[in-house]
């Protein structure tokens, strides 16, 4: 164990803001990349859904 | 063996196969993670010089890998899908671009936010820092190529092709540390050599560089589901598989 408190934690040294901002830069790009292709996907099968309706109502 | 591959890269086959792979990388990668992350940062000393910023080495140095490593698999995917006209080549090339790009931009922002603290500067004209945005520019390239043409083929063509051309670019990323005189450091792993860390950094270390490769096959997984949806959209197995996601979704 590194360190002695959370608030110790948080601090990092003095370099808490830029090891948190970089930690949280990746997460966010990191959860960009998981999230991107489920909405790609749900909205191709809306985009899909709303062709085969057409097509059944023809 | 042949016969085998080709059955592998039929359409339908490909994308049973991203199905039944995703959870052999999606569980892992939560577990490097967790593991990796928590010994990062809590078990891991201070280094003596930099104190507790350096544990941005625990996200810069394997999305930096990635960056690379995924770069080589779209170029190398894309050659493939030229030479021999493979479709599910061509799925990998594309979907691997901005899955690369992604990385490429962790590991030039924490690159910054780590240099700002221990140089003093954010960002210096160095040849590794160079090389690397460089390859963000790359990615980007290819990218927008998948963009500009009305014809998908046609565009899956010219974009392999920048990036094969781009593959130059690797070696001059890994060496540049070497062959220029740098404000960066040396590699961190080698395979020839110890690494200079001791074993309680290293270690978190090379969880962390897991976790990010099984984060990559998890996401590559996903986004070739969809591509493949989407460009045998004429098939009767896709249209069916369509309905079928239609209907679990109600």
């Amino acid at each position: 164990m590194s360190f002695s408190s959370f608030g110790d934690f948080l601090a990092m040294g003095h370099h808490g803001l830029y090891v948190w901002t970089a930690y949280g830069i990746c997460l966010a790009v990191l959860a960009l990349n998981v999230v991107a292709p489920i909405l790609a996907r749900k909205r191709y099968l809306q985009q899909e859904a709303r062709r085969l309706r057409r097509e059944t109502d023809k | 063996m042949w016969k085998w591959i080709q059955r592998q890269a039929s359409p339908k086959v490909f994308y049973q196969t991203c199905i039944n792979l995703t959870p052999w990388f999606f569980w892992p990668f939560i577990g490097f993670l967790a593991v990796g992350l928590y010994w990062a940062l809590v078990v891991s000393p201070a280094d003596y010089q930099q104190g507790d910023g350096y544990r941005i080495i625990f996200i810069h140095v394997p999305s930096a890998i990635l960056s690379m490593m995924i770069y080589a698999i779209m170029a190398i995917a894309g050659g493939i899908g030229l030479i021999w006209q493979i479709k599910m080549a061509e799925v990998v090339a594309k979907v691997s671009a901005p899955i690369g790009a992604a990385f490429t931009i962790i590991a030039l922002t924490s690159g910054a936010i780590w240099g700002k603290p221990m140089w003093g500067a954010w960002w210096v004209w160095d040849a590794r820092l160079t090389s690397e945005l460089i390859l963000l520019f790359l990615y980007l390239g290819v990218l927008s190529l998948y963009h500009a043409f009305e014809d998908k083929k046609s565009a899956g063509r010219a974009a392999s092709i920048l990036a094969i051309v781009g593959v130059i670019n690797l070696p001059v990323i890994h060496y540049s540390v070497e062959w220029w005189n740098t404000l960066h450091q040396g590699a961190t792993f080698t395979l020839t050599e110890k690494p200079a860390m001791p074993v309680e950094m290293w270690a978190p270390l090379l969880l962390m560089v897991l976790g990010f490769y099984c984060f990559f096959g998890a996401v590559l997984l996903m986004r070739m589901r969809l591509e493949v949806l989407k460009r045998e959209a004429r098939a009767s197995w896709v249209k069916a598989e369509v309905q079928s996601c239609l209907g679990a979704r109600g």
